[in-house]
């Protein structure tokens, strides 16, 4: 069997202003599409795969996530996270540095590159640091880690304060061809708060991360940008003021792309109101008028793409007192139910603009490889149901990790398969479905016995 | 009898109701204190845990006197020289004391939200002593009850909470309280140590106007100056802050003739409180202990559900 037709799917590719009912052929050995028809020819032994009232998508990325190897694989390690990845429904996932050792040099680069192979699930790509060690005070050798396969750099959970050395990295990175990726945060001005400036946090007497200290650095890495004449691209953006200077930059013809996570379109500060740490990240979670900036932004292309910062940690790590906890939540496995269920399917986000953001837009942030769905191009490939009804239960993620911030949501759409070069793997969808059908059969048995 | 609490977290959570019925069951247990035997049995052969992860000499004191009082043993932990240096968690040091059979934990910590923490992973009683810049419930039923003996009632009186309001729980609690008891209340001091927001969260007042505040007010509550929360930091310094925002004698001219002067303890003298005033005859500062004795027994009371018993 050397041939994959996915049937009667509806292919649904922006890049490609595609959306028909067709089958998708592929040519397993190949990795690659064959063909896209209606009742395309396939060959007897050909392996099907159903699709019919599914949505056939090119595969998702997540340009966001940290992998946690080497350093703290008790957190996550490079097979399982790109296990979660493929489970979530995606097949690109782009790792951040901030390991320990961190990415700062060719060999860390290569041994992530080493790691994703050997787990052979999704295509991982790591990210290079902007600084070595991501101490912010001396450039990493950013012409060495591009050439062994660093997509972009930054110094994520960090931002490179200085604006002399940001300025520098901007001009290097630009002969490189590679975007600087910046946490966007006046360490000064945050001031090691963990939650966001306002109501709740006056509340909870905790310190506040005010939206101007995102705000501060994404205006001035504008100006920087702007002055470099590079690309600068704003990661997990979360204040309604960060939203419209992107806007505005971009007006202004500015090289600026910005990327938004699912938590902080879904979720506001009054979710720390009972010091549950699986609301902490960073940045913080922000206010209603803060979502709906983000969601505008998404809507009218300000922001550019979706991206989880997925960020695992350890359950003894987030049962800590609040301010103790490590920041951050993972993702991978709930990104598309959750913006499906709650954005998509209340008409907030149409399922378009939903795939492109995922999918032709994510890659192009940082000019990652992407053909969509056409007759030769890689089958990566991500299939939706629109219409599954599950309940979110991080005892099934493949994750390491269990830091959910949506746990116990009742969702509607869910990925049901990845394909990754012509690979299949079985996405969350399916395992729900799999695990609520013991419980059907057992109903059906009671019922049985009833009559 | 609206109690069925097992805990006392906050006040933010608590009902007009409730805090009328721990006032009502302090007012009764104030009596014990002026017996020759100062000891009632309601507690007795249940062990209750001071669980102490910051310094305290007034709230330790008073919590582990009230729990004696109620004829309870009293274990008292503090995280110097502990296992806690060793690295142990809250919640492995909390379950390990647990397991020696225990009845309830009172616990000071300096983050915000451990009481809650400690609370979702225990089936003893929690008692916040404090945690951190949160809440301090016991110190806020305290200052109430100290009004309502004081002032007759609390209901329409305007109390003005002065001084470092960001870094402080007993502001917290204290607003909580006295807003469901139907009190106005006014918090007052420089605007980097009262932030606006502060007063939208807790649905009060503020002023950043001292004088025209002590005019107004039944109740002054002086709130010790956070040096150990960097509450330097949001001020240009001592001298100025007394000069400018300190309670002295001149300033107490404009106020109401029966006005009283309160401080949860320990006074910075001379910064935001003169000594003339802390000592003097408005001041009702040492009532204010007295009174945290039997509130600190009215909770314990209440929330190891010695009533049912």
């Amino acid at each position: 069997m050397s041939t994959l037709v996915l049937k009667n799917g509806r292919v649904f590719d922006p890049s490609r202003k595609l959306d028909k009912v067709a089958d998708v052929v592929i040519d397993i050995k190949a990795g690659t599409i064959a063909n896209i028809a209606r009742n395309a020819n396939a060959p007897k032994d050909a392996e099907v795969i159903d699709c019919k009232g599914l949505v056939v998508c090119p595969g998702f990325l997540d340009i966001h996530v940290h992998f946690r190897e080497p350093g703290f694989t008790s957190k996550e390690s490079i097979a399982t996270g790109a296990a979660a990845a493929v489970h979530g429904g995606f097949t690109t996932v782009v790792t951040m540095p901030n390991t320990d050792p961190p990415l700062d040099n060719s060999s860390s680069i290569a041994y992530q590159y080493l790691q994703a192979d050997k787990a052979g699930k999704a295509r991982v790509y790591p990210m290079g640091c902007v600084t070595k060690e991501r101490k912010g005070e001396e450039l990493a050798e950013l012409g060495m880690l591009a050439r062994a396969g660093a997509v972009g750099f930054t110094d994520d959970g960090a931002a490179v304060g200085s604006s002399f050395l940001m300025r520098s990295a901007l001009e290097y990175a630009s002969a490189l061809g590679k975007v600087v990726v910046q946490h966007c945060e006046d360490h000064d001005l945050s001031n090691g708060a963990v939650i966001h400036e306002g109501k709740v946090s006056a509340a909870l007497g905790i310190n506040g991360y005010p939206s101007a200290a995102e705000e501060v650095i994404v205006a001035r890495d504008i100006r920087l940008a702007k002055l470099a004449g590079a690309r600068f691209h704003v990661q997990h953006i979360s204040a309604k003021g960060s939203v419209a200077l992107v806007r505005e930059a971009k007006r202004r013809g500015v090289r600026v792309t910005a990327e938004v996570a699912p938590h902080h379109l879904l979720l506001t500060d009054d979710a720390c109101r009972d010091f549950d740490a699986h609301y902490k990240m960073n940045p913080p979670l922000r206010e209603a008028s803060d979502i709906e900036a983000c969601l505008q932004g998404l809507r009218d292309g300000t922001i550019d793409c979706l991206a989880s910062d997925h960020a695992p940690h350890t359950s003894e790590e987030k049962s800590q007192e609040f301010i103790h906890a490590p920041n951050g939540v993972i993702g991978l496995e709930t990104n598309i139910g959750v913006l499906l269920a709650k954005l998509v399917a209340t008409k907030k986000l149409p399922l378009k603009r939903f795939v492109e953001a995922w999918t032709g837009a994510a890659a192009k942030v940082l000019d990652l490889p992407f053909a969509g769905l056409k007759p030769g191009a890689v089958a990566d490939i991500t299939i939706l149901d629109l219409g599954l009804l599950w309940t979110v239960d991080p005892e099934r993620f493949k994750s390491k990790a269990r830091n959910c911030p949506f746990n116990g949501w009742k969702l509607k759409g869910a990925p049901v398969y990845t394909i990754v070069g012509g690979k299949v793997f079985e996405a969350i969808g399916r395992t729900m479905q799999a695990a609520a059908q013991p419980k059907k059969a057992k109903k059906q048995a009671r019922a049985a016995k009833k009559r | 009898m609206p109690w069925n609490r097992k805990h006392l977290l906050d006040l933010e959570s608590l009902s007009k109701a409730e805090i009328v019925e721990i006032l009502d069951t302090a007012a009764s247990f104030k009596e014990v204190s002026g017996r020759s035997v100062k000891k009632v049995p309601a507690l007795r052969g249940k062990v209750v845990v001071n669980l102490f992860f910051e310094d305290s000499t007034r709230t330790s004191n008073s919590f582990s006197l009230a729990a004696k009082r109620l004829s309870a043993d009293v274990m008292s932990f503090s995280s110097k020289g502990s296992s806690v240096s060793k690295g142990e968690t809250l919640i492995d040091t909390a379950k390990n004391i647990e397991a020696m059979g225990v009845d309830a934990f009172v616990i000071r910590h300096y983050a915000p939200g451990a009481p809650h923490l400690l609370a979702r992973h225990t089936d003893c009683s929690v008692v916040n002593a404090g945690d951190g810049s949160h809440e301090h419930p016991t110190q806020g039923l305290l200052d109430i009850f100290t009004i309502r003996e004081k002032l007759g009632k609390v209901e329409g009186k305007t109390v003005a909470i002065l001084g470092d309001i960001r870094h402080s729980r007993v502001a917290r609690s204290n607003a909580h309280g006295l807003r469901k008891l139907g009190a106005r209340v006014i918090l007052a001091g420089p605007p980097t140590l009262v932030p606006p927001a502060i007063g939208k969260a807790l649905g009060v007042e503020v002023s950043h106007d001292i004088d025209a505040v002590v005019e107004q007010a039944d109740a002054l509550n002086c709130l010790r100056i956070q040096f150990e929360r960097k509450a330097g930091r949001f001020f240009p310094g001592v001298r100025e802050y007394a000069a400018i925002y300190g309670l002295d004698d001149e300033r107490m001219k404009r106020a109401k003739p029966e006005a009283i002067i309160m401080h949860p303890g320990p006074i910075n003298r001379g910064i935001e409180l003169t000594p003339e005033l802390a000592d003097g005859k408005r001041s009702v500062i040492l009532q204010q202990v007295s009174n945290g004795l039997a509130v600190r027994m009215a909770v314990l009371y209440l929330c190891l559900g010695a009533r049912g018993n």
